[in-house]
This record gives structure tokens, C-alpha cells and sequence, in this order.
């Protein structure tokens, strides 16, 4: 019976993921378009609502091509490795507390694993492979390219993002995301507690998941496509579509771990039956995370792409020393207020 | 050191608040939120399309006048076509106008909608027309004759009128 409940879960979760890349890429083209005063799709079905369809579809009729030279077991790992860490990092994302259906107590989480931020950390850093051995599987200087820069920068990004969260851990002094989220009850969100620490994992999140400002692997007018150049049809879109569900996840994460997760102020002084406070709780996350997605879509068409060096100067000089001192700041606090 | 080699001097340093960056995005952040909601350039084209003005020079056509072209089969546009689009072949009527063109053929492939031949046009027969969508399916639909070539002389209104004004 609970691997009945754990398989609807992941299936509902997939769904939901993968409903909401396909629906983030029109949300990101209609948002960029209005930024640029343009409209942006809106052709196929009403208000463009069917494009994501249109995508798809095209993308699995393409021809596939593989380079000659290219070798071939890995140019199709890669993609594969990808969206793999990509899916699979959301399994220990809570979406809410707990809800009752049919008499049965659900955990909103498909794993409550009890190293949970570590378990993404791990993940997140396997993404870089995915990318990277689709630079150098392509057999392109400029998917190599792509390939190292990312790697580059995931390494550097990764240790002020692992420092950042120490503060959060050392506060809620647990590695469980769904223990993590109830030590934010009421307005006692991380955000407010580490602001520095937030501001740190926020840019690092750009940078791990490859969004604009720190998009380097591809930066299309530099690399033509980067680590991507020498992918077509379903493979190039298995690539999308883990950037985006990278960024999906990502802000999940972020909401996780500073934003309070499902939680929402007081909710139980209400006097709201159970069932309902569980669906707004719910609610609250999804919203949560999709103004963090509004945000992350904004920041792309606001801030232009740094340069490689700019990159490495603000990860090594900025990032890390401040994340470290956040966390020796953190702990002397906690030391002296206990 | 000569000039060449000496460094570029700022004028204006960055702030303390500047270097820290955050601001700057926020600033920025405060402008493309600001561009969403004003008004779009885009135009709907095949539902909306533009009405070009008077100078504008779309596709050459004949101007059709009291059902009959006002064309001579003088030739001159078909001798002062750069691109050798126009091929017309004269004849001879009992009216007071004496001659006409039994074939008047431009090629749209060849066009290259300079305006020369309305430009050399003696009698202001043929015009440049606001029409700007010319697609075909092949390449002997792009031959266009005069059936396809003549126009009534109201809707050139405006070009021929322009065409007083400026020439």
C-alpha cells in the first residue's frame, strides 16, 4: 500500500514537473517578449496556450543528427544524465505538511530522506556531467568550450552554495528539508534570519543552474550554442528541458530552505478545518516558488552575461569569503544566545 | 610615456553602493518590469496589415484608365530596367493613341521595385503600387501580364498625385 502511495506520488510529482517546464518555456518567451514591448507566441491555440504542444511535437519529429566523430555512447548519455539529476533532485522537495485523503496520511514528499540538502547538493553537482560530457562527447571546440566553462563554474559556485546553506542547517540543526521547513513556522523564515546567506545561495543558484547572468556553458552569441551546439531533436530538448526543470527545482530549493516552504504565517490560529489548511499550505508553496521563477525569468532579461573572468573574480572573491563569514557569524550567534 | 600607452582615466568612479551590484539589478529590475506593461510595438501582420504611405514603392503596375491602359509601347521602361524584368511588345490601334502593347510582361523574380521605369514613363503609365505581398508557387506564376498588371487609376490615387507633387 505505501508503494502504491509512493508510485502515485511520483507520477503526480513528473506530471507536475514536467506540465510545468513545457508551461515555463511559454511563460518565459511571453515574459521576455513584454519586456521587449513585443507579444510573443500567441498563435497556436487560444492566447498561444498550445505552443509548448507545437514544441514538443516539433521536437520529436527533427532528424537526430550525431556528429561523425562524435563519440557516440556518450553524446547520448549526456543528455540522459542530465535530465535524470534534473527530475530526481525534486524527490526530497516537500510541496506541503501533511494531507488526509480518504482516511490515509499522506507526506506531501516522495523521499523524506534524512540528508536531504545533501542529497540535492550531491545531485546538482552530478548535473555538471551531463553538461560537460556533452561538450566533449560532441567533438566541436565549441561545445568543448561550453563544456569547461560550466564545469569551471559549477566547482567555484558549488562551495559558496554549500557554505551558504550551513548557516540554514546550523539554525534549524537538521539536514531534513521537511524539518527544515518547520523550523520556519510564522514569519521566522530564513530569509529574515540569513539574509547574507540568501543573497549567496540565490546568485550560486544562477550559476548551478546556468541561467542568464551566469550562462556561460552556452552563451550563444560566443559559443554559437555551447555544450548544446551539436544536439537536435528529442536530445536538445531533453536538454530544455532539464535546464528548466533545473530551474524549477532550483527555486523549490530556494524556497525550501529561506522562503519557509509550505508554510504560511499562522495558519493554524485561523480555525480552518485540517483539509483545507493543507491545500492552501500547498498553495502557498506553488506560489512561492513560481514568483522565485518570475524572479529568476526577470533577472535573464534584465542583467547582461558576465564575463568568464567577472565570473571567476565574483565566485572565488565575493561568494566565498562571504558565505564563510556568514557561517562563522551564524555560529558564534548561536553559540552565544544558547 | 607617450600618450598612446597612458590608461584610461575614469572620469567618475563607481559608489559604494554601485560595486555592491544588488542595487543596480534592482534598479534594473525596476525598469523591464516597467516596459511589460506599456504598450507593444508588435503588429498582428495578416490580420492587421500596414497601409504604406504614398512613397512608398510596392510592386509596378499599369494604370488603367476608361477600361484601356495608358501605356504606348514606347519601351522606355523596359530599355531602362536594370534588372531586364519588363518585356513589352507594341502595336498599332485606329484610335487617336495609335499604339499599345499587345504583350506587357514584368518578371517579379527579376524586380527590384526601383522605380526607374515609372521614373523614364513618358505618359505616367506605370506606377509603383502599395501592394507588398508578392508570394508565388512557382516561377512561371511570378511572370506577371496585364491582367495581373492593370489597374484602375482611383486606387493609385495617391501614388500619382505624389508623383506630381515631388517629380
Amino acid at each position: 500500500m505505501d508503494i502504491l502511495i509512493s508510485f502515485i506520488k511520483i507520477v503526480v510529482y513528473l506530471g507536475i514537473l514536467l506540465f510545468t517546464v513545457a508551461y515555463l518555456v511559454l511563460v518565459e518567451r511571453r515574459v521576455s517578449a513584454f519586456i521587449q514591448n513585443r507579444i510573443g507566441p500567441n498563435r497556436v491555440g487560444y492566447k498561444g496556450l498550445l505552443q509548448p504542444v507545437a514544441d514538443i511535437l516539433k521536437l520529436m519529429i527533427k532528424e537526430d543528427i550525431v556528429p561523425k566523430l562524435a563519440y557516440k555512447p556518450l553524446h547520448r548519455l549526456a543528455p540522459i544524465i542530465s535530465i535524470v539529476v534534473a527530475l530526481s533532485t525534486f524527490a526530497v522537495v516537500p510541496f506541503g505538511d501533511k494531507i488526509v485523503l480518504f482516511g490515509k496520511e499522506i507526506k506531501l514528499q516522495i523521499a523524506s530522506v534524512n540528508v536531504g540538502i545533501l542529497y540535492i547538493l550531491a545531485l546538482t553537482s552530478l548535473g555538471v556531467y551531463g553538461i560537460a560530457l556533452a561538450g566533449w562527447a560532441s567533438n566541436n571546440k565549441y561545445s568543448l568550450l561550453g563544456g569547461l566553462r560550466s564545469s569551471a563554474q559549477i566547482i567555484s559556485y558549488e562551495l559558496s552554495m554549500g557554505l551558504s546553506i550551513i548557516g540554514v542547517i546550523l539554525i534549524a540543526g537538521t539536514l531534513e528539508l521537511d524539518k527544515i521547513v518547520e523550523a520556519q513556522s510564522g514569519w521566522r523564515w530564513f530569509i529574515f534570519l540569513q539574509p547574507v546567506g540568501f543573497i549567496t545561495f540565490f546568485v550560486s543558484v544562477f550559476a548551478e543552474t546556468n541561467r542568464l547572468p551566469f550562462d556561460l556553458p552556452e552563451a550563444e552569441p560566443e559559443l554559437v550554442g555551447g555544450y548544446h551546439t551539436e544536439y537536435t531533436g528529442l536530445k536538445f530538448g531533453l536538454f530544455f528541458l532539464a535546464e528548466y526543470a533545473n530551474m524549477i527545482t532550483a527555486s523549490a530549493v530556494v524556497t525550501t530552505l529561506y522562503l519557509g516552504g509550505w508554510q504560511f504565517p499562522y495558519i493554524n490560529t485561523f480555525g480552518i478545518p485540517d483539509f483545507w489548511v493543507s491545500v492552501i499550505q500547498i498553495l502557498t508553496f506553488i506560489s512561492k516558488v513560481l514568483i522565485v521563477i518570475m524572479f529568476m525569468i526577470v533577472i535573464r532579461w534584465t542583467v547582461p552575461r558576465f564575463r568568464y573572468d567577472q565570473l571567476m573574480n565574483l565566485g572565488w572573491k565575493w561568494m566565498l569569503p562571504l558565505s564563510l563569514a556568514n557561517v562563522i557569524v551564524t555560529a558564534l550567534v548561536i553559540y552565544l544566545v544558547e | 610615456m607617450n600618450k598612446v600607452n597612458r590608461k584610461v582615466i575614469r572620469t567618475e568612479d563607481l559608489n559604494f553602493w554601485q560595486k555592491l551590484y544588488i542595487p543596480e539589478i534592482i534598479k534594473g529590475m525596476k525598469i523591464t518590469i516597467k516596459q511589460m506593461f506599456l504598450p507593444k510595438f508588435t503588429r498582428q501582420y495578416p490580420e492587421e496589415k500596414w497601409n504604406p504611405p504614398a512613397s512608398f514603392r510596392g510592386r509596378p503596375v499599369l494604370v488603367e484608365e476608361n477600361g484601356k491602359e495608358r501605356c504606348v509601347a514606347c519601351g522606355l521602361c523596359s530599355r531602362v530596367c536594370p534588372a531586364l524584368a519588363i518585356e513589352v511588345q507594341a502595336s498599332e490601334t485606329e484610335l487617336s493613341k495609335e499604339r499599345y502593347p499587345v504583350k506587357f510582361e514584368i518578371n517579379m523574380l527579376r524586380c527590384i521595385f526601383c522605380g526607374l521605369c515609372e521614373e523614364a514613363c513618358p505618359e505616367e503609365a506605370i506606377v509603383m503600387s502599395k501592394e507588398y505581398e508578392l508570394t508565388f508557387f512557382s516561377q512561371e506564376e511570378a511572370i506577371f501580364g496585364k491582367d495581373k498588371l492593370l489597374m484602375p487609376k482611383e486606387t493609385l490615387k495617391d501614388r500619382l498625385e505624389f508623383l506630381r507633387q515631388y517629380r
